[in-house]
């Protein structure tokens, strides 16, 4: 019992990092947002896309850091997908309707925020 | 022409000075522990208008001064920092964060001192430094009379020593863990917390009912963890001095150091006096023990986050000595010996951590930690002698990652204990020996579904020589239906080893025959103890004139499948026997924390507890457990100005309700259960600066006592003798005075 119990463990350890070593690719790029708000938005709408495993968006360089499975899904999707929450990115800008239906703390674009 | 030469020679060095430039980049570690630049930090020359920014990429750029070598660089939300440029042309910053001053900036709130999560799957109070300081004196083991979650018991009159209880419980059965190392266990059951000084604690995290599967099988009604000051974020020297008028004297000194920019270290030393002899209740007897204890604490931390890791290393010693029992230098005359009474205490810790985060995939992390204790007690107590020596190794490897994403976690891992108990019971031919070796591995899951539901679902599997081997599943449950509700859920089971004499060390001071009623059990004869903890959890948020208040509502039961029993029932006689029947202690809070301004704080709360088990004698309310319990603390201070000076003032208010009390015949005017009565502790600070504060306090300020703790006390050797049927404070008011100092 003991030993099985350990190596359940291994197996499952392994398991584990053999995918990370195959399809696991870490990204990250620039999207726009000034607060708390943005992050919340950003993180929980973009870990809910299927093939993404980890976000991080940083309030003061704006930077998102993404570990996607690329068989899953493809980088141009995530950005995509991103900017239909009203948040521009490297590649796409949000739809001016979705931008203007942020609240207003998250509207990045107008100067007096900063 | 040498007028000329000098000139020219001044106009070449000045010119050379102002064509040298210095650069660099400048980073900060965002979020996801990666090195990033830093844009819009303001580098400078010390005193002087000579400045820049740094640019998107954190590159800045400078001409060197002619007046200083100091440069400074300075951002909002982290830590100012000026360093000395000695003909480098280059100089690359990394910035660090300064919580305390984006706390001041951003948030306009006053951070409690005490936190609540809503979005914590357990149910976890977190209590700050700040917290610890409302009770200034002086260990940890006092420091939780101005919080509702644990109760503080009186359990002994000889020694003074202070229990802590959580649910109704007693401390074993309270899992209390130093950085997730299980820490006050075994012989240091009864002391050990006090041999922590609170000035060395930077957190507490109390969770209520079953814990987490990592850190083991024995936390029943709760776990408290204990986090220390770190090297590396600690202030670089820090003194606290503490005097009482009871006699008793504190002195505490960190002194901490930044050796590179990886490795830093600490020294921590505390020293506590006590040296006068008090007995004003006239029983003979000293009201506090005459005591003089040395703990001292180095610490080393080496963080490397480019790489990812993590480590510390931490030696520590302490001694402590105690004396305690009649007043024999009084110069009376005894026509029998003087009962007295003596602990001496050594004790040795060690543990080494090592963490890795990789810095690529920042949701995996391994963890590996050891430790090894020794703890040494050499005790007598009139003609009773309790020694016991506790060697201790504990060890774990703990393996932190995902399952899809990150809103499917897991943890998984091994541990791996041994406990050795060599022990001496009233006599020097009375000895006990017992290992405890155990390995158990353990994978816990949880699921946060980023808005209402979490859920943390755990299980191990040990393997123990003296518990056998053994299933521990815990399940934690959390739905927050709207923004400011959570209701929280939580079952779990757990067992310990029953140190019997370790944790019920004030028998030793009672006249009271120990009887063991064995059966073929591996503890003293007996067998372990084993329960089952469920309970659940309601908190609400509100507004009130637009300040925030919350309200809990917490039910908890634990239920005992075995226990050891401790039975006080009888005078002159203390049985020990394993439980046939029930025992159960269920407990219901009721606590409000409001905050009427900025500047003032109130909480509140109201406790039920009812204890019970079976004793030969019947189903009964545990002995000195009060069935009800009111609390209240308002804490209020003045604004800051602009030297960060201000005051702070705390008032606390417990009433602690009627306590069955074991039949004695010296009580017997008691009918049985004690008075209530209420205790008032309260605190006044002054902070001069960031640097400097100073502040004084009472305790029991009503003056309340219980007015014959010792009974029996004019025949310590007879069997009426009794010094542990204590349910009030045995020492009247106390006022004290100390400062804090850190650079």
């Amino acid at each position: 019992m003991k030993y099985l119990i350990i190596l359940f463990f291994l197996i499952s350890n392994y398991s584990f990092g053999q995918e990370i070593i195959s399809n696991t690719v870490n990204t990250s790029f620039i999207v726009s947002g000034v607060c708390e708000m943005c992050k919340d938005r950003i993180e929980k709408s973009t870990i809910k896309l299927k093939g993404v495993k980890y976000v991080n968006w940083d309030i003061i360089s704006n930077k998102v850091s993404i570990i996607y499975n690329s068989k899953k899904i493809k980088l141009d999707n995530i950005h995509k997908e991103i900017s239909l929450l009203g948040h521009d990115t490297e590649f796409y800008q949000a739809p001016l309707e979705v931008y203007n239906q942020l609240p207003d703390c998250c509207q990045y674009k107008s100067e007096s925020i900063h | 022409m040498k007028k000329y030469l000098i000139l020219f020679i001044f106009l070449i060095a000045s010119k050379n000075y102002s064509q040298e430039v210095i650069s660099g980049k400048i980073t900060y570690i965002n979020e996801s522990n990666i090195e990033s630049p830093l844009e819009g930090v303001s580098v400078y020359w010390f005193s002087s208008s000579q400045g820049t920014t740094s640019d998107k990429e954190g590159n800045y750029s400078l001409l060197k001064s002619i007046t200083t070598n100091k440069l400074v660089f300075k951002y909002i939300g982290f830590k100012e920092n000026t360093v000395i440029i000695d003909g480098e042309n280059t100089f690359n910053q990394l910035m660090v964060y300064d919580e305390n001053v984006l706390d001041e900036v951003t948030v306009n709130k006053r951070k409690n001192t005490i936190q609540k999560s809503y979005f914590k799957t357990q149910n976890i109070v977190t209590i700050s430094s700040d917290e610890l300081l409302k009770a200034a004196c002086c260990n940890i083991s006092e420091s939780f009379e101005t919080n509702p979650s644990i109760d503080v018991n009186f359990s002994n009159a000889i020694t003074g020593v202070k229990q802590i209880r959580m649910l109704g419980l007693e401390s074993p059965f309270i899992l209390i863990t130093e950085e997730n190392i299980p820490m006050v266990r075994g012989a240091s059951q009864v002391f050990g917390l006090s041999f922590i000084p609170g000035t060395w604690v930077e957190s507490m995290q109390i969770t209520k009912g079953t814990g987490s599967v990592v850190n083991g099988f024995e936390s029943i009604s709760g776990q408290i963890n204990v986090e220390l000051k770190k090297p590396y974020t600690d202030s670089p020297v820090f003194i606290n001095l503490f005097s009482s008028n009871k006699g008793r004297n504190e002195f505490n000194l960190h002194l901490n150091k930044k050796i590179s920019e990886r490795l830093s270290t600490g020294i921590f030393l505390h020293g506590n006096k006590n040296s006068s002899k008090h007995d004003k209740n006239h029983d003979g007897f000293l009201d506090l023990p005459k005591s003089i204890g040395v703990n001292l604490f180095n610490r080393w931390q080496y963080t490397n986050l480019e790489k990812g890791i993590v480590s510390f290393l931490g030696l520590r010693f302490m001694n402590d000595e105690k004396e305690m029992g009649e007043n024999h230098e009084k110069g009376l005359i005894f026509i029998r010996a003087p009962w007295l009474s003596k602990i001496n205490t050594n004790r040795f810790d060690s543990n080494f951590k090592l963490g890795y985060v990789n810095p690529s995939i920042p949701y995996q992390s391994i963890g590996f930690q050891m430790a090894y204790s020794n703890h040494d007690q050499s005790s007598f107590f009139g003609n009773r002698i309790y020694d016991i020596n506790h060697d201790s190794f504990y060890s774990s490897l703990l393996y932190n990652s995902i399952i899809g994403n990150t809103m499917n976690k897991f943890k998984t891992g091994l541990n791996y204990s041994v406990d050795r108990f060599e022990e001496f019971v009233e006599t020097h031919d009375n000895q006990y020996l017992r290992n405890d070796r155990s390995i158990g591995g353990f994978f816990e899951y949880s699921y946060d579904s980023l808005d209402k539901l979490s859920l943390v679902a755990g299980i191990r599997y040990d393997i123990h020589n003296n518990l056998g081997s053994f299933l521990t599943p815990r399940l934690h449950l959390r739905y927050q239906p709207l923004e400011r509700s959570v209701l929280r859920f939580s079952i779990g089971s757990g067992r310990k080893s029953s140190n019997i004499f370790s944790e019920n060390q004030n028998i030793f001071s009672t006249g009271r025959k120990i009887y063991i009623n064995k059966n073929s059990g591996k503890f003293y004869g007996l067998d372990s103890e084993k329960a089952l903890n469920y309970g659940i959890s309601f908190r609400q948020g509100f507004f009130i004139n637009n300040k925030e208040g919350d309200i809990t509502i917490d039910y908890y039961v634990t239920n005992f499948e075995n226990q050891v029993v401790v039975d006080w029932e009888k005078q002159s006689e203390l049985h020990f026997y394993n439980l046939e029947g029930k025992s159960f202690a269920k407990s219901f809070q009721i606590e409000i924390d409001y905050q009427f301004s900025e500047n003032i704080n109130f909480k509140s709360a109201y406790k039920n507890y009812d204890v019970k088990k079976q004793y030969n004698s019947g189903l009964k309310q545990n002995p000195l457990t009060p069935k009800n319990r009111f609390f209240f603390n308002l804490d209020v201070s003045t604004n800051l100005n602009d030297k960060g000076a201000n005051w702070k003032y705390d008032f606390t208010y417990n009433w602690v309700g009627k306590q069955r009390l074991p039949l004695h015949t010296s009580l017997s005017f008691l009918n049985g259960y004690s008075p209530s009565y209420s205790l008032i502790n309260t605190q006044l600070t002054r902070v001069f600066s960031k640097k400097l504060e100073i502040y004084i306090g009472g305790e029991n300020m009503g003056n309340y006592t219980q007015e014959n703790p010792i009974l029996g006390s004019g025949n310590p050797y007879g069997l009426d003798f009794d010094s542990s049927i204590i349910y009030a404070p045995i020492h009247g008011s106390l006022v004290y005075l100390g400062l804090r100092f850190k650079l």
